[in-house]
């Protein structure tokens, strides 16, 4: 009882937590580098250096208007924003954030559920949160929500494609789906699969780019042309559950690229023996240290390259990534059968 | 086996009731002040033309079939990828005939036009 509830419960708590308090201080820590990259000093009024705005901001978003536009489907309207929240929540039930660790003699795994078809979990969850966009495009029945709506739904799809390829191929170096599995794979290999698969690296984090519809795929967000996308019509609650949805998203993506290719909770170079000392760092502070580099790097993308265009997007991913991540996995198959006989 | 999944089951309980949570709180202190103008669809300030349930473009059903193509092909892969180090040569040999039927209809697809969007 205690193994099967209480434990994954406290686990899920903390996780949940953990996750809405990064969304806050990513809100925060976007504005900042943003800011520091135009020469600007970002948010400095509340708290200091800002420190406290992300507080200002949820109690600003619980207490704003929740307006339904006249003409929008209730239910739907109500619906879309929690089935695009709760797939972008529960996709870190097995993402692992460390090694076991013994709590007063007992040992606890760090991650709350290992599958055996971990990684064919997070593709399916991640693919449900394409219905909550594009119903809430639909529902809102306005124009630019039903435009930003469609353009997002396309994007995702095309790139999923891409991305989904590109665990292929990390399934064929790790030879097993499940999350855990693929860390100690990465321990027992020697080295990060960023160094067996920098091509599938490549085309995974513009692919997540693209599904986590950040710069430069923001399209479904343009705002020049689309206002605000899918959830122009959205305010106040409903609205902060897209926001919250949005980097949790990125937070997904991150922590899953920090497993797959940058060896999860194993220390650099994890063969290398005289680097031993560093084993005394905690396995999940380096799982949280990677993934928040890997989330800088999102909003230093961010805050250096241009949007691109409707067809230059649709090319990218259909005629480009979809090959590249197609031969990757043929060459990576070749590889291992040529390196097993 | 299906124990592991009690804590997936658990969250996913968790999470929407998170969702749920958040908004009955969001109702019981929000502020309420509507009026007719307000409550119009966005359409930049001016007055609404008709509604969105109109007609677009057929694009998107296009990208939306290629994409269940090419997904189902990548469910396929999956488990031929987990054994792969078992199948050897012949497991390469079966994904490369695979991959060269499936190729043979992207190349029709991108010929006919299916990939170009403007």
């Amino acid at each position: 009882m205690i193994d099967l509830l209480v434990i994954p419960l406290i686990k899920i708590v903390i996780v949940l937590t953990g996750v809405l308090i990064t969304v806050m201080y990513m809100v925060l820590l976007e504005r900042k580098v943003q800011a520091w990259v135009q020469v600007r000093l970002g948010p400095m009024r509340v708290g200091p250096h800002g420190v406290l705005q992300p507080i200002a901001d949820v109690l600003k978003l619980f207490v704003k208007e929740d307006i339904t536009p006249v003409r929008a489907d209730k239910v739907v309207f109500t619906l879309a924003p929690i089935i695009v929240l709760v797939p972008a929540i529960i996709a870190f039930a097995v993402i692992p954030f460390g090694d076991q660790v013994s709590i007063f003699g007992k040992p606890v795994p760090l991650h709350i559920a290992d599958l055996n078809v971990g990684l064919l979990y997070i593709v399916a969850v991640a693919s449900i949160g394409v219905y909550g966009i594009i119903l809430g495009g639909w529902s809102s029945n306005s124009k630019y929500p039903l435009l930003g709506g469609l353009r997002a739904s396309a994007q995702l799809i095309s790139y999923e494609v891409a991305v989904t390829l590109t665990f292929v191929s990390v399934i064929l170096a790790s030879g097993s789906l499940s999350m855990v599995d693929i860390v100690t794979a990465q321990k027992a290999n020697g080295v990060w699969f960023a160094f067996v698969q920098p091509l599938a690296l490549f085309i995974y984090f513009v692919g997540a780019l693209a599904e986590t519809n950040r710069s430069p795929f923001d399209l479904p967000e343009a705002e020049q042309e689309l206002v605000a996308g899918f959830h122009t019509e959205y305010s106040g609650m409903r609205f902060a559950l897209f926001f919250l949805a949005e980097y949790a998203n990125m937070i997904v993506v991150s922590a899953v690229a920090t497993t797959l290719f940058f060896g999860g909770w194993l220390r650099p170079f994890p063969s290398v023996a005289f680097l031993h000392f560093l084993d005394v760092v905690p396995t999940w502070i380096w799982f949280v240290v990677k993934t928040f580099l890997v989330l800088y790097l999102f909003l230093w993308i961010r805050a250096t390259l241009p949007r691109y265009r409707y067809d230059q997007l649709m090319r990218l991913g259909w005629k480009v990534l979809i090959p590249l991540a197609i031969a990757n996995i043929i060459v990576t198959a070749a590889v291992k059968v040529a390196l097993s006989d | 086996m299906l124990e592991a999944y009690i804590p997936v089951v658990l969250f996913i309980i968790v999470a929407i009731g998170f969702a749920i949570v958040a908004l009955l709180m969001a109702w019981l202190v929000r502020s309420e002040r509507y009026n007719k103008v307000k409550l119009e669809p966005y359409e930049c300030g001016i007055e609404t033309l008709g509604d969105a349930r109109g007609r677009y473009s057929i694009r998107y059903y296009i990208i939306a079939m290629l994409f269940v193509v090419f997904d189902v092909e990548t469910v396929f892969m999956f488990p031929w990828a987990v054994i792969m180090h078992k199948l050897k040569l012949f497991g390469l040999i079966e994904m490369i005939v695979f991959l060269f039927i499936l190729l043979v209809g992207y190349a029709y697809a991108w010929k006919q036009g299916a990939l170009e969007w403007a």
